[in-house]
C-alpha cells in the first residue's frame, strides 16, 4: 500500500486565476490524454489558454512563481472527468484549490490525490483574490482543522464536505485501503445482486 | 407485476425514489466519514483513464477484484478514417496496446474493432444489454450518466477511482441529493431529445445541478424512446450533475429483450418483476422539483462557450447589457471567443464543418433523423460534413437501411466508429477558427482540435439542415 498523509495544513503564496465555469479541456488540452502515464503533464496546465493570452495569464505572471495555492471562480473543473486535470496542475506545484464553487468529479479527483478544494462567499472570495493580486508574496494558510483561510485580508471560514475533510485530515483520501478493509462484505453485498454474482 | 392504479402501492409508505433503492441495494457499507461504500456492479473501461489505474495496481500488487463485472472498449482515439493496425498516430497505438496487454493480463473483455461490438462506451453498454436498471455503473468518463437512461445509478470518475472500483469493485462516495425534473406536455416537431436537455440546462445553468442527481420525467421523457432518453441524460453533467436518470418501463424492458448480456427467458422475466420494484413511485420524495412545458421548448442552439448558453434557433443571441451581472463577464467572454453578433438571432451563422456523431448522439435514432434531413439536398460547398456512427453495430444497422449511401450522395463523410470530433483526441479536428455545427455535447473552448475552434451544438438533424444551407437552419423549415 502507497503511504498516505494525513493533511491538516496548508500553507504558501497564492495565484489568482479569475474567471467561471473553467472547464478541464482548457486545464488540460485533450491531445495530451494521449499518454499512458500523468509524467509531463504539469508543463502543459493551461497551454492554449496561456499561449492565447500571449503571456498575459496568471500561470506566467512572475508574481505567482511559486504559488501552490489556486484561488479560481465559480464551477472551476467543470466538463470531462479526466484526473490528468488535476495531475497536471498539482505537477504544476498547486496544492490546494481556494473557489467559489467546484465541478463534483473535478473535487473527487483533487481529493483522490490528497489536494483540497475548498469554497468561500463571494464576498470573502472577492477579497481574497483582491489581497492576493495585491499582495502576491504574502503567504495564505488553509487549515483544514479549523476550517479556515488566513491571508492579509483576515481569517475567513471555509467550506468542504465533510465526508472530504475527514478523509484529508485522517489520511483516507486514496480510498483503495479503506474499502479493501469491507473484506467478504464485498462479495456479501454482489451476492445479493442478480446481474453481479450470475 | 405492477400494481394497478387503484390498488394501494406495496411500497405504500416507502417514500424512497429510485436512486435511494439502488444506493442502498449496493451499499456495502456506511465508512465513519459518512461517505458510503458503494458496490459498484457494472464497470466500463476505455483506453485513456484506465492505464495509470492498472499501473497503480501493479505498483500496489493488487488484482481486479471482479473482472467479470468490467468491460472494456477503444473510442476516444481511434481513427475514423483507417483502423487498421498499427494506428498511424504512434501515441495512439501505443495506448491501444496498453489496454489489450492490460485486458488480457487481469481477465477483461475487450470489445476491439475486431469483435464487431467495438464503439463509444456510452453506445456499446446499452446495445449489448450490458447497462440495465436497478445496476450501479462507473466509468472514467463523465458522460456515464447516458446510461441512467436505463434507470441505473451511472456517474463519472476518474482515474484513481477506477483503480479503486478495479480493485475493491467499490467507491467511497457521498449520496447525493435528488432533483425530479419533469418535461410535461408534448415537443412540437422537429424538436428533440437534444434540445430537451439543451434546454433543462439553459434553465438551471451548468452548475445547478451540483450535488444533485436529476430524475427526468413527466409526459414527454415517459414519451421517448430509450436512445432518445439516453441523449437527455448523457447531458447531465454539462448542467453540473455527475447522475442523471429515467425511472424503467415499459419502453426500458422490450429494448433490453433479447440482448446479449441482458437475462434471457425466465430470468428475464424475474428480473423485470425486480426492475418494476427499484422505480420511484408516486410517493417518492424529491430535494428539490422543476416542471418545464414541453411546448415552450424550441430547436435549441449554443452560441457561447458552455452548454449552458443556448438561444431558441429563432432567438436573437443575449445582448452583455442585458445579462444578470454575475453572468456578464462570462457572456462577453463567450461572445469574444465566438465572434457571434449580440442581439442578432443564431438562425444564419456561417458554418465551417458539420459534424454527426458521439455519445450524446451517434445512435440509430440519430443517424434516422439526420438522414430525412440530408435526403432533400446537399452539402453546401465549401462546408466538411462527417457522419461518425457510435459504434460497429450502429454502422451497420445504418449499412442495412442504406443510410450511408443516403449521407454519402448528399455529400457528407461517412466514417468509422469512435468519439471523433467530438473532443478531438484522433485525427478529426477543427482547424483554425473553423466554426462546427455538431451533435456532441462541449463547446468549450477548444474541445474540437483547433485551441481557437467554435461549436454550436444542436441536434444531429440540425447538424445536417446546417450543413445543406452551409449556415445555422430552423429544421423545421427543411422537414
Amino acid at each position: 500500500m502507497s503511504p498516505v498523509a494525513k493533511l491538516q495544513r496548508v500553507e504558501g503564496r497564492g495565484c489568482v486565476l479569475r474567471g467561471d465555469d473553467i472547464d478541464t479541456d482548457r486545464i488540460i488540452p485533450a491531445r495530451y490524454l494521449r499518454c499512458v502515464t500523468f509524467d509531463g503533464l504539469g508543463e502543459h496546465a493551461f497551454e492554449d489558454d496561456r499561449r492565447q493570452a500571449k503571456g498575459d495569464h496568471p500561470l506566467d505572471d512572475e508574481r505567482f512563481l511559486g504559488a501552490g495555492i489556486l484561488i479560481v471562480g465559480e464551477n472551476f473543473g467543470c466538463g470531462s472527468s479526466r484526473e490528468h486535470a488535476p495531475q497536471s496542475l498539482l505537477r504544476a506545484g498547486y496544492r490546494a484549490f481556494v473557489g467559489g464553487s467546484f465541478a463534483e468529479i473535478f473535487a473527487g479527483n483533487c481529493t483522490a490525490l490528497g489536494a483540497p478544494c475548498v469554497t468561500l462567499p463571494p464576498a470573502e472570495l472577492a477579497a481574497l483574490m483582491e489581497s492576493v493580486e495585491l499582495d502576491p508574496g504574502q503567504e495564505l494558510v488553509l487549515d483544514l482543522e479549523a476550517r479556515t483561510l488566513t491571508s492579509r485580508a483576515g481569517t475567513v471560514a471555509v467550506s468542504l464536505p465533510e465526508g472530504t475533510r475527514s478523509q484529508l485530515l485522517e489520511g483516507t483520501w486514496d480510498a483503495t485501503g479503506v474499502l479493501l478493509e469491507a473484506g467478504d462484505a464485498i462479495e456479501a453485498t454482489a451476492a445479493r445482486l442478480p446481474y453481479v454474482s450470475a | 407485476m405492477s400494481p394497478s392504479p387503484d390498488s394501494p402501492s406495496p411500497r405504500q409508505g416507502d417514500a424512497r425514489n429510485l436512486l435511494d433503492r439502488v444506493w442502498d441495494l449496493h451499499t456495502v457499507r456506511e465508512l465513519p466519514n459518512g461517505q458510503t461504500q458503494l458496490l459498484i456492479g457494472t464497470h466500463l473501461i476505455h483506453e485513456v483513464t484506465s492505464p495509470q489505474a492498472f499501473q497503480m495496481l501493479r505498483e500496489r500488487g493488487l488484482g481486479v477484484r471482479f473482472p467479470q463485472r468490467t468491460f472494456a472498449t477503444v473510442d476516444h482515439i481511434i481513427p475514423t478514417d483507417s483502423q487498421l493496425r498499427p494506428l498511424s498516430d504512434s501515441l495512439a497505438e501505443e495506448m491501444m496496446r496498453a489496454l489489450e496487454a492490460n485486458c488480457r493480463e487481469f481477465g477483461i473483455t475487450l470489445f476491439d474493432p475486431t469483435s464487431g461490438h467495438q464503439g463509444i462506451v456510452h453506445v456499446i453498454g446499452p446495445e449489448l444489454g450490458i447497462t440495465q436498471p436497478g445496476t450501479t455503473i462507473a466509468c472514467g468518463d463523465s458522460h456515464t450518466s447516458t446510461h441512467g437512461a436505463f434507470g441505473a445509478i451511472a456517474f463519472g470518475i476518474g482515474t484513481s477511482q477506477v483503480r479503486d472500483v478495479l480493485a475493491t469493485q467499490c467507491m467511497a462516495i457521498a449520496r447525493p441529493a435528488v432533483r425530479r425534473i419533469d418535461v410535461t406536455n408534448k415537443l412540437g416537431g422537429g424538436v428533440y431529445a437534444k434540445d430537451v436537455i439543451l434546454a433543462i440546462i439553459r434553465q438551471l445553468g451548468v452548475k445547478g445541478g451540483v450535488g444533485f442527481a436529476y430524475e427526468y420525467g413527466g409526459a414527454v421523457i415517459e414519451g421517448m424512446t430509450l436512445e432518445e432518453r439516453m441523449t437527455v441524460c448523457n447531458m447531465s453533467i454539462e448542467g453540473g450533475a455527475r447522475v442523471g436518470y429515467v425511472n424503467p418501463d415499459e419502453t426500458t424492458f422490450e429494448y433490453l429483450r433479447g440482448r446479449d448480456h441482458a437475462p434471457q427467458g425466465e430470468a428475464f422475466d424475474a428480473a423485470v418483476a425486480g426492475w418494476r420494484e427499484i422505480a420511484s413511485g408516486p410517493g417518492s420524495r424529491y430535494d428539490d422539483r422543476v416542471e418545464l412545458d414541453g411546448r415552450d421548448i424550441q430547436p435549441t442552439v449554443t452560441w457561447g462557450i458552455n452548454p449552458g448558453q443556448s438561444v431558441g434557433v429563432n432567438e436573437p443571441i443575449p445582448r452583455p447589457a442585458e445579462a444578470r451581472d454575475e453572468e456578464r463577464a462570462s457572456l462577453e467572454e463567450a461572445l469574444a471567443f465566438m465572434e457571434l453578433a449580440p442581439g442578432e438571432p443564431v438562425a444564419g451563422t456561417k458554418v465551417d464543418v458539420a459534424f454527426i456523431g458521439s455519445c450524446t448522439n451517434g445512435r440509430i435514432s440519430d443517424l434516422r433523423e439526420a438522414a430525412r434531413v440530408a435526403r432533400t439536398g446537399k452539402v453546401a460547398p465549401g462546408v466538411r460534413a462527417l457522419v461518425v456512427p457510435g459504434s460497429q453495430a450502429v454502422a451497420r444497422q445504418a449499412l442495412d437501411e442504406g443510410l450511408d449511401e443516403v449521407f454519402r450522395s448528399a455529400g457528407f463523410e461517412w466514417r468509422e466508429p469512435g468519439c471523433s470530433m467530438c473532443l478531438a483526441m484522433n485525427p478529426d479536428k477543427l482547424v483554425g477558427r473553423e466554426l462546427c455545427a455538431s451533435s456532441s455535447n462541449r463547446n468549450f473552448k477548444g474541445r474540437q482540435g483547433s485551441p481557437t475552434g467554435r461549436t454550436l451544438l444542436m441536434s444531429p438533424a440540425m447538424v445536417a439542415a446546417a450543413a445543406l444551407k452551409g449556415s445555422v437552419t430552423d429544421v423545421r423549415e427543411v422537414l
